[in-house]
Order: C-alpha cells, then structure tokens, then sequence
C-alpha cells in the first residue's frame, strides 16, 4: 500500500505539479495566440517574443520597487509590477500595430503577409529585449519559495516521497484561473467583448452593424499584450527569463493552440494543457516509479524514459503533426484551414 | 423626391464599372424591388447605396441629405440598415446575440425592438439562446432580417431575403416584409423570385447589366409584356 | 529597367572592393564567400516562396542537415566506434524503418476501425521500444571509445564535395515528411512545422553525440581545396607569388579562398540557370498562376497539394546544399551555430529585399543583406562610440550601451524587413510578368 502511495506522491510531485502549473503557462500564451488569429485572422510569430518584452517589463519594475524597498509579503514582488508592465507591453503592442500591421489591414493583405510582418516584429521585439536587459539568464522570484515543501510533506503523511508545490505554481494556477475567468466573462458578458467575437465570426456584417474595426483591434492587442506579459512572467516566475527561451516556447504555443483549434480560447486552454501533460509525461524517468510498484527484485535497466529532456520540443510537434493529420480544426473547431 | 435616392451610381469594385449610370430609389413606407439576370450588378447596386463600394458618378441622397461620402457605419447611424445576400448573421453566436450586435450602435434599452422582432418571428423566440449557424436556412434569414431590424431602421435593404428557402416560408418571409412596410419603413430589396417580389412592390426595377432597364410600378411591370416575356418567364 | 539591375550588382561589386581596399582583401573574400552561399540559400527560399508562395519558417533545419551531410561524408570513420557500436546502430535503423511501414500499414489497413488509433499507438510504441533497445546500448558504446576526440561512429570518408547534392537530398527528404502533411492546410500551419522540423534537426545534432559528437563538434572537416600550408611549399605557387610580387603567406589564403569562391560560384550558376529554366518553363508559369489564384488553378483540375510539394522539397534541397557547402567552408560541424536568426530569418530579409519571384533579386538580397550583416557590427559599435562620446569613460549606460551594440542588428534586420514589406514589397529587382 505504502508503496502505491509513494508511487503516486512521486507523480504528483514530478508530472502532475509541474504539468499543471506548465499547462497553465502554455494555456495562457496559447489564448494570446489564439484571440489574435480569431480577430485579425493571421498566426503571430511574435507572441514568443511579446511575452519576453513584458516578462523584461515586469523584471525592470520589479527591480525598481526591491531597490525603494517595496515588497509583497511572501508574494513575488513581480506580481506588483505585472500590472505596470502589462500597461507597457500593450503600449508596445498597440505601436507596432500602429506603424505595421494596419497598414496590411486597410489593404486586406493576405494571410501570409501579416506572417511575415509578425516574423519583423518578432525581431525588432527581441532586438530591443536583449539591447535592454541583455540574452543571458534573469532570476526576479523573490518572497516565499514553497506553499509546501518536500520534507513537511514526507513529515506530515510518512511516506517516503514527498509532494513539494513551489509558491509559483500556485500563483501561476490561481492566475490562469482568475484570467482565464475574467476573459470568459468579457467575450460573452460585455458588449466589447461580443462586439469581439462578432468581428471574428464575420467582420463584415459586423462593420455593417456599426461595430466599430479599430476598437475591436486595438482591444485585441490590448488582450493579447496582457496575456504575453502575465505567461511570460508566470513562466519566468516558475524557472527563469531568459530571451531565446521564449522564442523557443512559440511551438509549444502554437502546437496547444492549433491542437485546440486554433481561434477557439476554450480549445487553447485545453491545448495547452494537453501539451505540458504530453511533454512531461513522455520525458519523465519511470524509473523511480516502476521501482515503487514492481516486485522487490526487479530492477531496471535504464532510465526508463521515453523520450530525453533535449527533445521536449520534439513532443509538441509530434502532437501538432498528428492533430494536423487528422483533425487539422483541432479538438474543439477552430476558425482555422 | 424620394425618401432615399441613387442618382446615377456609376462605379464597381476597383476594376472596369460594373453599374452604369444606375437610378433607384424608394419612398417612405414603400416597397421597392429590384430584379434583373444573375450578375446583372443587383447586389453591386445594393452596395452602392450602402457605401460599400465607391462610386466616382452620382450620388446617394436620403432624406434630404446628400450621404454619398458616408461609410456604412455612419449610414446605419442615420436609419439605413442592410442584409446582405450571403454570411448575414454571425454564426457562433446565440440568437439573442445576433440580435444585441444588430442593435449595437443603439444606447438605449433595446428590449423592446427585441420583443418587437419576436413578435414578428416567434420561431427566435424560442431559438434566442441557440447559435445562430446551427439554424435552417429560413431560421436564419429570419435572423438576419431580425438584426437589421434592431437598430429601428427607417430604411431597410434586403438582397435575396428569401434565398433558398422553401415556397411556404417564402410566402411567410413575404408576408412578414410586407408587416414592416407597413410601420412606415422603408424597404429596398433584391429579389429573384421577380414574380412574387414584383407582386408586393410599390415600384420595381429591372437591372441588367449594370443599367436600368426597366423602371415602373409592380404591377406595370408584372403586365409589361416584354418584361414578362424576358425576365418572368413568360 | 534592366540597366538598374545591372547597377544594383555593379555597386554591390564595388562595396566589396572597398573593403578589400580599406580593409583586407582576406575579409573581402570571406564576406564575398558567404555572400555566395546566402544568395544559393536565397534562391531555395525564393523558389518556395517565390515561385509558389509558401512560407517556411525552417530554413536553419535544412541548411543543418546539408552540414550533417558534410560531415557525414567528409570524415573517416571511426573503426573501433563501428565496432562497439555499428551493428546496433544499423538494426536500429532497419528496425525504425520497420516500424515506420509497420505503421502505415496498420493505419491503411484499419481504415474506418475504431481501434485503428490505438493499433497505430500500440504499434509505434513497440517499434519505439525495440528501436531503442538496440540503439541505447550501441550508442553507449559508441560515445565510449575515446570520447575526447571521437565517440561517434565518424563518417564515409568520400570527397566533401559530394556532400552537397547529399546534402540536398537530406534536406530534400525532410522537408517531403513535413510538406505531406502540412502542405494543403493554412500557410500558417506550414510555417510553424516548419519551425519546429528545424528546432528537431538541430536538437539531434546537438544531442545525439554518437552521430556528430553534438556541442563537442566536429572539426577538421578534409577540404575540397589546397591547405595553406601546403600551397606555401609548393614550387608553382612560389613561382606564381614572385611573379605577382606577392607574400607566399598572405596570398596564400586569399588563393584559398579564391579556390572555394569558384567552386561555390559555379554552384550558383548552376542553381540559378536551373531557376531560371524552371521559372520561365510551363511548370514554373503553372505555379505563379497558383500562386496567384489558387480557387482557379484548383478549378481548372491542378493538384494543387503535389504541385506545392514539388516545388517545397525543391527549395529545401537547394537550401541544403547551401547548408553542405557552409559547413565545408566552415571546415567544421558546430551544431550549437544553428541558430533561427541568423539561418532562418536572415535569408527571409534577404528574399524579401531581393526581390521575391525574381531569382536575379534573391541573389541581390543574398549579397547585399549578408553584407550589411557583416559590416552592421562594426558600424553599429562605432555608431554607439559615436552616441556615448560625450558621456563620461566609466559611464555604466555607456558601457551598457556599447557592449548591446551587437543586439542592434536583430533590431536593425527586423526594420529593414518590415519598411522592405512595407514600401517595397516587390523587392529591389521585382518579378517580371
Ligand atoms: N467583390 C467583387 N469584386 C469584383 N467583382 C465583383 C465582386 N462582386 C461581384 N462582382 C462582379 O460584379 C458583377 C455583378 O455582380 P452582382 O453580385 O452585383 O450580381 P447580382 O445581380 O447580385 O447577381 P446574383 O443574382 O447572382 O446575386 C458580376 O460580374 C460579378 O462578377
Ligand atoms: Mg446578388
């Protein structure tokens, strides 16, 4: 019995913890994703780097309130400067909209333009990135490191594997939660965020009923500015900021969000999720665990693993080749192909 | 003068003109039906009356005022409203929020236009909380005219209404038409049952390419022999 | 019209002039190398995106396995690795294409079976399974056996140059695999299996040290051309250096280079005569009316889906080829270079500025933006020195600001992508109709 249990502990301790809080971060990048192809119908290359751009805002902020002083508490105290970097993100979003992509808009530009021109954004966002805070690795977590760690847990229930949850997992689950909510509530609720989702569904009826292109727009940005900036300080929260990183996330996003179907934010968290679980599950050692529920004697040769940690990019893609195979709308149907 | 006028609309999307020098016009609580050869530039005119399409000759005048320079969303804003011929509702979107969108320029309470149109399709009554793309044709273009109709337009323009919907519900859609006429809105529409349409038209037009060609009242038209002959089919 | 064109290269000749002049001729040389490498990788992309209007966003993954092929044929093999190793390596292999069959067999023959997915799961997790009990062990061994200097099983020891066509043929088969399934779906879906095909290739070449000694790297790649060393001794090449009047040292590696630059521009000349045979036959005329309107093309019966695939695994392999001859230059496989800026996004600007659809612009752009990439760092840095000459010496922003000089060409790349979409979407030598 004690041996099931300790099995389970170390799954929840090593998948499922990690997966969640994972998932969670990929769920909130891959709705950004998603909002921006329902809306202005094209796939954006430079969330990954949108996300470093407001993850680099919040480290700044947050660097400048630890030097006044200003703390949260046991809290990270980048959760204080989240909103301020959220405002200067969106203020950097709305820019390039301004100077580039509008432009393609008033001439109905294809698809594939809009690709590219996000593929000069994702540029100019990285360049200004690693010009300010510089390519290398940035720890900003500060305040309490453990809701609860390994060894209370051992303490607390006598078992031999412990479940530690890191105070940036559950801020990052609390937060999707909490944005996730409030983002269901203004697409279905406001009369914005219909007048959203009308645009999307068909945006030339929606002109003809007086919905206004240019507010659906600029509100899309703003959206999608916030939900780069609070995954990518959630992920950097989690392990740390480092520019290529997020450049890196971009399939792990994309695949959560085309395996949802991409334009479909319910899809997109569900995506995301799909995505960590997989990534993780098929990249973990079994070792440890087979060792717990396997006869005494047994013993394993190897690692027991699926796939390396070095290919865990190789799962996203795997995932996001077999959904295009056989279901290229994803899970739940997308506005895509 | 009428209460909405296109003068001599001359234009077309970009390349060569597809309408040519093309009249149309509709008084208060009339209907006027346009009907004409498939590409004959109906739903061009219906564009350029809505400012969906540029026109270098002519102008568009309602009410009084000359609108010409107007975009679609400044021309709903003045009482125009438009069902387009195809993608008229937003599919995945309730019933009710067909509706909401439709009446989305408005500040004031818009429950009662919403009974309104509940009372003119009682079916959205009972469809209101399901998405509009899961309707039947006929449902849907129920819905479509029910958003046009939210903003209390006093100048509705509707292009093929009855578009692949069966005879009864044609009759019923016809019938309906006829019902907001008669609160004193104005109603400009395409047709391609031209014997029908021309039946309940005040006044008609035929349009081929781009041109008019003939220009009477419905009934005129429906006794015209040429007209019969060459566009009702005898 | 055509008189411009010629212009464009005439002042593209005369930049490097210059900066054989100002200077050395050794650095004219080498930009001018890989200004004719990035102009064949130019024209793959063109041809992809040129010709049929499709977005790849892996380019760094197919110039990677032209250098795998570079490596893999250049470099003798390591007996004792085959030994500890090989055999297992080949069942392997035997075994993963097994599976691979397996695999499609299951799927083709289950059609319409509600456990045709989990046959296929079972069957790929088996084939997995058995790939691996095979290669775990072999590999071990192989990374064993002196790893400091060898631990891969090492290569075929065949002249480096035909590693290029091999290298194109590996880029070739790639891009097959990713283009089957994505081609005929959104652009967008191409461009991020694309992304992510690229991410995998380097990966593997980072990690698998038992095929290319991964962040260990492979060096001393046997070159196609003369050593310096040699040609210095060498009585012909005296003589030749007293006839010019030049140091044997220094002329030596300028011949080098000379050497690989005629090499690497007959490459070019060939690509590019084949471009432009292709492009103006009834093939490449039928892919520009798909491009331009694929509704019609599909309605006049074209199969639409293997007419793209055509033309995708073409760019690649030309793309791949450009990768070998890199590496070759290189004389190394460095898996850790491959990096998405600057092997993919770079020769998106340098199509875009050329002139997508026209061959002759791509390799402008090739030229122009390899160019200005090079000589950005030296006029970003002084640009900076310029800016903070008036701050004091051991101002930290001063210092911030000349060490992130670097990153400005990211930045400066992004822009002039952006302002080419935007007021010159045609390129500096646009497409002719
Ligand atoms: N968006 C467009 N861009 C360019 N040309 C168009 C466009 N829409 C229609 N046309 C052209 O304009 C002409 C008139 O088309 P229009 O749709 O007005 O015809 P219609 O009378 O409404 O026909 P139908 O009865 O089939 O609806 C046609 O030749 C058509 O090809
Ligand atoms: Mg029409």
């Amino acid at each position: 019995m004690d041996n099931i249990l300790n099995a389970l502990a170390l799954m929840a301790n090593f998948v499922f913890v990690p997966a969640i809080a994972y998932g969670s971060q990929l769920a909130l990048g891959a709705l950004g994703v998603t909002i921006v192809f329902g809306i202005l119908r094209f796939s954006n290359f430079a969330h990954g780097d949108t996300m470093a751009l407001g993850t680099m805002c919040t480290i700044l902020i947050t660097w400048w309130f630890q030097s006044m002083g200003i703390s949260f508490g046991p809290l990270p105290t980048a959760l204080l400067a989240l909103p301020f970097a959220i405002v200067i993100c969106s203020a950097f979003v709305l820019v390039s909209d301004r100077v580039v992509y509008r432009f393609y808009r008033k001439q109905k530009a294809d698809p594939v333009i809009y690709l590219i021109a996000s593929v000069g954004v994702m540029f100019v966002f990285n360049g200004i990135v690693r010009f300010i805070i510089g390519p290398d690795d940035q720890n900003f977590a500060d305040g309490e490191r453990f809701i609860i760690k390994a060894r209370e847990f051992k303490r607390l229930t006598g078992l031999s594997e412990g479940i530690s949850i890191k105070v940036s997992q559950g801020i990052t689950v609390v937060t999707m939660i909490v944005v996730v909510a409030l983002l269901f509530w203004f697409l279905n609720k406001t009369r914005t965020g219909k007048s959203m989702r009308a645009y999307s569904d068909n945006e030339d009826l929606a002109l003809l009923s007086g919905i206004n292109p240019d507010k659906v727009v600029a509100v899309t940005w703003i959206i999608a500015a916030a939900l780069a900036t609070i995954a990518g300080t959630l992920y950097g929260l989690d392990k740390s900021f480092k520019p290529f990183t997020y450049f890196q996330l971009l399939l792990p996003i994309f695949a959560a969000a085309i395996v949802g179907g991409l334009g479909n934010p319910l899809g997109a968290i569900a995506g995301g999720f799909v995505i960590a679980f997989s990534e993780i599950l098929v990249t973990y050692a079994y070792k440890k665990f087979a060792g717990y529920l396997m006869p005494e004697d047994w013993k394993a040769d190897g690692l027991i693993q699926l796939l390396s940690t070095d290919y865990k990019f190789a799962v996203s893609f795997v995932i996001l080749l077999l959904v295009l195979l056989f279901r290229p709308t994803g899970i739940f149907k997308g506005t895509g192909v | 003068m009428s209460f909405l006028t296109g003068e001599g609309m001359t234009g077309g999307y970009g390349g060569a003109d597809i309408l040519h020098d093309c009249t149309i016009s509709v008084d208060k609580g009339e209907i006027a039906v346009i009907v004409g050869p498939n590409g004959a530039g109906k739903s061009t005119a219906m564009k350029a009356v809505f400012g969906m399409l540029q026109i270098h000759t002519g102008r568009v005048v309602l009410d009084g005022e000359d609108i010409t320079s107007l975009s679609p969303q400044d021309r709903v804003a003045k009482g125009m409203a438009f069902v387009p011929q195809t993608s008229n509702v937003f599919p995945s979107m309730s019933v009710e929020e067909n509706l909401e969108m439709g009446a989305f320029l408005r500040r004031d309470d818009i429950q009662e236009t919403m009974d309104q149109v509940f009372d003119l399709f009682p079916i959205l009554k009972d469809k209101r909380a399901q998405n509009a793309g899961e309707l039947s044709g006929g449902q849907r273009q129920q819905v479509a005219v029910g958003r046009a109709l939210m903003t209390k337009p006093s100048l509705l323009m509707l292009d093929e209404p009855t578009a692949g919907v069966s005879p009864i519900v044609m009759d019923e859609l016809f019938d309906r038409i006829i019902e907001v006429a008669q609160t004193g809105i104005s109603i400009l529409m395409v047709e391609q049952n031209a014997r029908q349409a021309l039946n309940i038209a005040d006044k008609g037009y035929v349009l081929v390419q781009g041109r008019n060609r003939f220009t009477d009242t419905g009934k005129a038209l429906m006794n015209d022999p040429e007209v019969r002959r060459s566009f009702l089919g005898g | 019209m055509f008189n411009r064109n010629v212009l464009y290269f005439a002042i593209m000749l005369g930049l490097i002039v210059l900066v054989g002049q100002t200077q050395s001729w050794n650095v004219a040389l080498t930009i001018t190398n890989l200004c004719i490498i990035s102009a064949v990788m130019a024209l793959g992309v063109n041809i992809q995106w040129g010709y049929a209007g499709l977005f790849n966003v892996g380019i760094m993954g197919f110039a990677a396995m032209g250098g795998l092929a570079a490596m893999i044929i250049s470099v003798s093999p390591v007996q004792e690795a085959w030994s500890a190793g090989g055999v297992g390596v080949l069942v392997s292999l035997v075994l993963a294409a097994i599976t691979i069959v397996a695999a499609v067999f299951t799927y083709r023959a289950l059609e319409g079976k509600s456990f045709r997915l989990l046959a296929l799961f079972i069957v790929v997790l088996a084939g997995s399974w058995a790939v691996r009990a095979f290669l775990d062990p072999a590999t071990a061994a192989i990374e064993k056996v002196n790893p400091a200097s060898t631990g891969y099983l090492g290569g075929l020891g065949l002249p480096i140059i035909l590693a290029w066509p091999v290298g194109g043929i590996f880029a070739g088969a790639a891009a097959w695999v990713v283009g089957k399934i994505t081609l005929g779906l959104r652009a967008d879906y191409l461009a991020i299996a694309t992304l992510g095909i690229s991410e995998i290739i380097v990966a593997v070449l980072k990690h698998e040290d038992w095929l290319t000694r991964g962040v260990k790297n492979v060096t001393g790649l046997p070159r196609p051309v003369p050593y310096e060393v040699d040609l210095q001794q060498t009585q012909w090449f005296l003589d030749l250096c007293a006839q010019l009047g030049a140091n044997p040292v220094t002329f030596s590696s300028i011949f080098v280079k000379l050497c690989y630059m005629v090499l690497f521009a007959s490459v070019l000349l060939i690509i590019l005569w084949f471009s432009e045979k292709a492009l103006r036959s009834p093939w490449g005329r039928m892919m520009r009316a798909i491009r331009d309107n694929e509704v019609s093309a599909s309605a006049m019966g074209k199969n639409i889906k293997s007419r793209h695939l055509q033309v995708f695994v073409l760019g690649s392999i030309v793309v791949g080829i450009a990768g070998a001859m890199l590496t070759t230059l290189d004389g190394q496989l460095t898996p850790s270079t491959y990096q998405p800026l600057r092997f993919t996004f770079l020769i998106w600007v340098m199509v875009i500025v050329g002139g997508s659809g026209n061959n002759w612009g791509a390799v402008l752009g090739g030229f122009v933006i390899w160019f200005f990439w090079i000589e950005a760092e030296p006029l970003g840095l002084w640009l900076m020195e310029l800016i903070t000459s008036g701050m004091a010496e051991d101002s930290a922003l001063r210092a911030h600001l000349i060490e992130s000089a670097a990153h400005m060409r990211l930045m400066t790349m992004g822009i002039i992508l952006l302002l080419a979409l935007r007021f010159s979407p045609r390129g500096l030598i646009p497409e002719r109709n």
